[in-house]
């Protein structure tokens, strides 16, 4: 059983390496490559809210700037998009003859690789340690950085000149490699490289979560002024978990970007944010697979349902959320973990009372 | 004697006009044992909040060591040395009993350098050593979330000591308490005695007799009388604020 608990994430990933790809067609496959960018956004709103207790509705910021990141140099690199004076098309449209300046870095891939991640991680590093710094708190914080939200979807959107507006960017119809982003082939790579990278998140999250750095969030999260009476500051450690997510978020809006074909300012609609909250709280949050787990379910119940039933999908999102507050409030993964189908009854007072300290009588007290 | 180790001078705190400390001076020295004791309402858990740096005077000056500590965060302060149990027994409800302990002992309290380093084994000793004596050890892996009132009232002294902080300040250590373990509790504290600065603040008249230790009654915010217990008891000022003035 041990052996077979070890295993289980390495089948996982060989089914979603090697099978997947050959039970699905083309079109399932991306839907799936979707889920599992979305899943790294996840497991970063669960390091942030889940372990640190921080319930950031502003973690589409980072999600769209590292989506923003790739598509610019997409479409700098496609000879095919430049107008007249080889730059992309949509300038004209506005009247710009010339690159607006921050555009120039990346006309280069590594630059771009790396800005991906470190100009959101910069960003939240810098929003983070301002609003942390002043002991802002609980709602509040969730307030300014929903408000944050709002001033970079207004900025986008309103910048014609700078983003296309709007209309984002598309980058299905870009290159890379000598072949079209938006490609049956390409997108296969896409996909490969999500599942590869939603590992290493889980693994980047395993290592702050883990050890005595994760007990000093989960501190925080308890009682943060109680911590400082025991000699800790922790802004430095909120400030680096929510820099470190939204470092994943902006890996995440990256991938979710070139497999859906297009970035624009509604990455960064309020709606978007917050759903990206109810995927951490029905898979479970305080947990790591958990986060995976509801990212991924949520997503794919949405492509059904909006498949059979278009106007539909609002009201079972609302109803699904409404029924995991209410019946599993750890999430799908600690419903499972913790009880199962007995925390039903006990929400209906009809559950058979659990033993005051079952871990005493499980295991044997540690000395070590 | 020689230099206090912590000393208020005038102090006055108050909030949006009402006087929680008035005009408050008080020495502690090294190795002095304290109870102060006094009605609700006389400034005592505003005292501590003074000292601890989660309060800031309106007026005064309080120094620790020969230097101020106005201004100066709570994690400062506890770093310095001064650490301080709260009325209610505040633990970190989700982490296990050990974790708990493990992480007030931890002589690490950067962030970067609490991500790879373990705990040295020393503290572990004494982390183990702290949990026997309080007789958690039992619990070391249910969390802190899980155990009784008078537990909790336990792992918040066990965290503090742990903590290993010169001046040890508590905030009503045997609320909730049996009678049992309020004796225990005492024996516990009476234990630290020496090389520590203890400050208790209480109600439980039985638990401070227990103690031993010189009493400062608060009165309205300013210190009412100090001395050994019977003395005090016996001072009718004191009688008359814990009882209110006598009939005619």
């Amino acid at each position: 059983m041990k052996l077979f608990q070890r295993l289980v994430p390495w089948i996982l990933l060989a089914i979603a390496l090697f099978i997947l790809p050959a039970a699905l067609d083309d079109f399932r496959l991306n839907l799936f490559g979707r889920y599992f960018a979305l899943s790294i956004t996840a497991l970063a709103i669960d390091l942030i809210w889940g372990y640190t207790g921080l319930l950031s509705l502003g973690q589409g910021i980072f999600f769209a700037l590292g989506g923003y990141a790739v598509a610019m140099n997409l479409m700098l690199n496609t000879k095919s998009l430049a107008g007249g004076n080889g730059i992309p098309k949509f300038f004209e449209n506005y009247g710009v003859a010339q690159l607006p300046f921050f555009w120039q870095p990346f006309w280069s891939p590594v630059f771009t690789l790396i800005a991906i991640w470190v100009i959101p991680a910069v960003v939240a590093g810098v929003v983070g340690w301002l609003i942390f710094r002043n002991r802002i708190k609980g709602v509040y914080f969730s307030i300014i950085t929903q408000a944050a939200l709002m001033v970079f979807f207004h900025f986008f959107n309103g910048q014609q000149k700078l983003f296309d507006g709007t209309n984002g960017l598309k980058t299905s119809t870009t290159e890379l490699f000598g072949q079209l982003v938006g490609s049956p082939d390409m997108q296969v790579w896409f996909y490969r490289l999500t599942v590869l990278l939603l590992p290493l998140a889980f693994l980047v999250c395993r290592y702050f979560t883990s050890g005595r750095f994760g007990d000093a969030l989960i501190a925080i999260r308890d009682d943060e002024s109680r911590l400082r009476f025991a000699g800790f500051n922790p802004v430095p450690f909120k400030t680096i978990v929510f820099l470190v997510a939204g470092a994943l978020c902006g890996i995440s809006g990256a991938l979710y970007t070139v497999q859906t074909g297009i970035v624009s300012p509604q990455y960064m609609s309020i709606s978007f944010s917050i759903e990206m909250v109810i995927w951490v709280a029905v898979g479970g949050r305080g947990t790591l697979v958990g986060p995976i787990i509801g990212a991924t379910l949520v997503n794919y119940l949405r492509s059904l349902v909006s498949e059979a039933l278009p106007e539909a999908w609002l009201f079972v999102q609302g109803a699904l959320f409404i029924f995991v507050v209410v019946l599993m409030p750890d999430g799908i993964y600690g419903w499972i973990t913790k009880g199962g189908f007995r925390t039903f009854l006990a929400a209906f007072g009809i559950a058979k009372k659990s033993n005051t300290y079952p871990q005493l009588d499980k295991e044997a007290i540690p000395v070590d | 004697m020689s230099e206090p180790l912590l000393e208020l001078n005038d102090v006055s705190v108050s909030f949006d006009g009402f006087y929680a400390l008035t005009d408050l001076s008080l020495k502690l020295y090294k190795g002095e044992l304290k109870s102060i004791i006094g009605p609700n309402g006389a400034g005592k858990t505003t005292f501590l909040d003074v000292i601890t740096g989660k309060v800031r005077p309106t007026k005064g000056t309080v120094s620790f060591k020969g230097k101020s500590l106005l201004g100066v965060s709570e994690q400062k302060i506890s770093r310095g040395g001064i650490g301080r149990k709260f009325q209610t027994p505040r633990v970190f409800e989700n982490l296990t009993v050990l974790r708990n302990l493990e992480l007030s002992a931890s002589p690490v309290k950067n962030a970067i350098s609490l991500l790879g380093s373990g705990l040295p084994q020393s503290s572990k000793d004494e982390v183990h050593r702290i949990m026997n004596y309080v007789g958690l050890t039992p619990f070391a892996t249910v969390k802190a979330g899980s155990l009784s009132h008078g537990q909790k009232q336990w792992l918040a002294i066990a965290s503090l000591v742990a903590q290993a902080p010169e001046v040890l300040l508590l905030d009503e250590p045997v609320a909730g308490l049996t009678d049992e373990e309020t004796l225990r509790t005492a024996e516990l504290i009476k234990s630290l005695a020496g090389d520590h600065t203890v400050v208790v603040i209480e109600h439980d008249m039985e638990f401070i007799r227990d103690l031993g230790f010189d009493v400062t009654v608060l009165h309205q915010g300013q210190v009412l009388t100090e001395g050994p217990l019977e003395k005090v008891k016996s001072d009718p000022r004191v009688i008359e604020v814990y009882l209110g003035p006598p009939e005619q």
